[in-house]
């Protein structure tokens, strides 16, 4: 703790990480399958900040997500929390751990155990970690439901007696429960309705705020990462492609996958007509059997032979910015 | 209809007159859709949107008469063509479903049959409503995936949908659908399972659609920026009735609803300033059987007043409807409404 605050500190920090997942069997049909989920992943997140990641279905933002926490393990690279190497910690020792690192869920239905009521549901972390008198648990427990604007009489609700946002409010209470400094968000408003999404997403910035806590917010909506992400990644097929302030990378995109990703979102225009828009063909190809060069070439409006063949590092472009291209968009460098 | 008539004289091709759903339940009548009225010209995209539990998806299945349930109770009229389809008997439903009405829902993987391939189901179509030969109607199939923008669409036409993409299940859907040129495709939250790339390839899709092919489409979603790129009109429900309605631009542009007002500002804008925190409408959309008395916004409303508590009739400006009673004597200044309530609360 004795570090300078000149810089911005880093809390979690992961180096060329690599995962990949077998799929199938060797008694089946088309036999075993590697699919790469994750390749060559360097990121780091910064204390007190919100980095989303966003990206299609199959890009990889979810098993990122889950990497950074250890609840998958890695095949390669490395993770730094607070400065302790976690990447080969057996569970065991990964478990004190825990309670500083959090996880929230996407589908608050099927995250919450339905037999139980709400009080033991977040209080189960508090008394799993066996740090609270059982009077200490009834007075955190009254605590948290007021920080993330519950009644204290739902504790003895079971949860099908909630809407969906109330359901996330608890599945939020159970991740803050310990004090935890690092949380990994996974879609946690897109199983939302939208007049709900707005007052989850406040509930996200107030505990911020509140608790001086930093997020990992895994997102597929452009939107909802420009209003709550300090800093945006773009995965695509394993991936980060781009890296930067949430502004700069929306506003100003530098590789050609972000641009048609954010000119693919449709937008309530009041004036109702229709923006220009760089529609992207095909879908992206399997991660079990990804093209060879730069992964975005077979649809990249702007690939070249060199993208073919050659794999585009993540590098630097100045402003905290990176990009993985050949050929970044002009504009988005010229400012820096 | 007045407002509804002004802009155009292309013909209407449906017309919904107060619509009732409701079932039969132990706790008695719970009603799901309250006096629903809407009309389809020819060549138009009515976008229906609005939150779960707010009937969009029942309008849809009412008008396909494929509620089933035998405690279901549907009164008020649908005229399609100038049948009325809760009149007609289940033989000739069945020689409309398919060809003149088809119907595209969200999730392809359970709407199609997992034991036969896509071509086959898509010819099963043909060969029904057009006695098409087995032959031809296979050619016809693997033509229409390839109209889809599918690519090697004889190759798929042998596939069986789990091997599929979502996106391409999609489109052999929406090709199933337009199979037999139907006058009205009724389209229900067809990308919401879908990522935003492979979205705006079928939205443009069901735009060309109507130009390629003129059909009318109801699109139900509950994504303004989607009502926002593809529709010409729009009808916002909540808790099963008509909110607002209106020309697209009207609507988005001059909200007449609160809520309709909330929906859009509650959403992260792309451009300009970043609010420090989203507006958002409080609490949650209520489920049919407690929906509250009187106007059934009322509860969320930021600007409820005492004549709240009596349902507000769809009232008229311009081009627009909306059931709120600010909207009873022209279009609400939200700014000043607001100003007024916030001089109230502080004294």
């Amino acid at each position: 703790m004795s570090e300078q605050m000149t810089k911005p500190k880093s809390m979690l920090q992961a180096a060329g990480l690599s995962k990949t997942f077998r799929l199938g069997s060797r008694f089946r049909a088309g036999g075993i399958q590697h699919l790469q989920a994750l390749k060559d992943v360097s990121v780091e997140v910064q204390t007190g900040e919100i980095l989303g990641l966003v990206g299609e279905s199959g890009c990889g933002k979810s098993t990122l997500g889950r990497c950074l926490l250890r609840l998958y393990d890695i095949d390669d690279g490395r993770i730094t929390f607070k400065d302790r190497d976690i990447s080969h910690l057996s569970q065991r020792e990964l478990r004190p751990l825990r309670a500083d690192m959090q996880m929230v869920f996407q589908d608050p239905y099927s995250s919450l155990n339905p037999r139980r009521r709400v009080r033991d549901l977040i209080a189960e972390p508090l008394r799993v970690h066996g740090r609270h008198s059982e009077r200490d648990v009834q007075a955190r427990l009254r605590e948290l439901m007021e920080l993330v604007n519950l009644s204290p009489d739902f504790l003895s609700r079971f949860p099908h007696e909630f809407s969906g946002g109330q359901r996330q409010r608890i599945g939020i209470a159970r991740a803050i429960a310990l004090s935890p400094s690092l949380i990994v968000a996974d879609e946690p408003v897109s199983a939302l309705d939208v007049s709900v999404q707005a007052q989850i997403v406040n509930l996200f910035m107030d505990l911020q705020e509140k608790l001086g806590l930093t997020y990992v917010f895994i997102a597929h909506d452009l939107s909802v990462v420009r209003q709550i992400a300090t800093r945006t990644a773009v995965m695509y097929l394993g991936s980060i492609v781009e890296l930067g302030e949430t502004d700069e990378v929306l506003h100003r995109p530098a590789h050609p996958y972000t641009a048609a990703l954010i000119s693919a979102v449709p937008e309530a225009d009041a004036s109702g007509r229709i923006k220009a828009r760089t529609i992207l063909k095909g879908e992206p190809p399997s991660p079990t059997n990804p093209p060879p060069g730069c992964r975005f070439h077979t649809r990249c409006p702007i690939a070249q032979e060199r993208c073919r063949v050659e794999v585009p590092r993540l590098m630097p472009l100045g402003h905290n910015r990176s990009v993985a291209c050949h050929f970044p968009l002009q504009g988005s460098a010229g400012h820096a | 209809m007045p407002a509804d008539q002004t802009q155009t004289t292309a013909k209407t091709l449906l017309d919904v007159q107060d619509l009732c759903v409701s079932f039969r339940s132990e706790g008695g009548l719970i009603r799901i859709l309250e006096n629903v009225s809407f009309t389809v010209r020819e060549r138009e995209i009515l976008a229906i949107v609005g939150e779960s539990g707010s009937g969009k998806s029942m309008t849809s299945l009412a008008v396909m008469r494929l509620i089933t349930d035998p405690n279901a109770v549907i009164t008020g009229s649908i005229r399609y063509k100038g049948r009325d389809l809760l009149q007609a008997s289940e033989r000739e439903m069945r020689s409309l479903r398919g060809s003149d009405i088809a119907m595209i829902f969200q999730d392809p993987m359970t709407a199609m049959t997992p034991v036969y391939t896509i071509g086959w189901q898509i010819e099963e179509q043909l060969r029904a409503h057009q006695k098409l030969s087995r032959r031809a109607a296979r050619a016809r199939a693997v033509e229409l995936l390839g109209e889809m923008g599918v690519p090697s669409p004889a190759k798929v036409a042998g596939r069986y949908p789990h091997q599929l993409s979502g996106g391409l299940r999609q489109r052999a859907m929406i090709a199933m659908a337009l199979s037999c040129n139907p006058s009205l495709l009724i389209a229900d939250e067809p990308t919401t399972a879908l990522d935003v790339t492979v979205q705006a390839q079928i939205l443009e899709l069901i735009q060309r659609l109507r130009a390629d092919f003129g059909s009318s489409v109801i699109f139900i979603t509950h994504d303004m920026g989607v009502v926002a790129t593809v529709s010409d009109r729009v009808m916002v429900m909540y808790a099963g009735i008509i909110a607002e309605r209106g020309p697209k631009p009207a609507v988005l542009g001059g909200p007449q609803h609160p809520y309709t007002l909330g929906l859009l500002h509650s959403i992260p804008p792309m451009h300009g300033v970043r609010p420090h925190r989203l507006p958002s409408i409080p609490g949650s959309p209520p489920a049919p059987m407690g929906r509250p008395a009187g106007c059934a916004f009322q509860p969320r409303c930021d600007f409820r007043m005492d004549i709240c508590a009596t349902r507000p009739p769809l009232f008229h400006n311009g081009t627009q409807e909306a059931s709120c009673w600010l909207a009873e004597k022209g279009a609400p200044d939200w700014a000043r409404e607001r100003a007024i309530r916030a001089a109230g609360d502080a004294a």
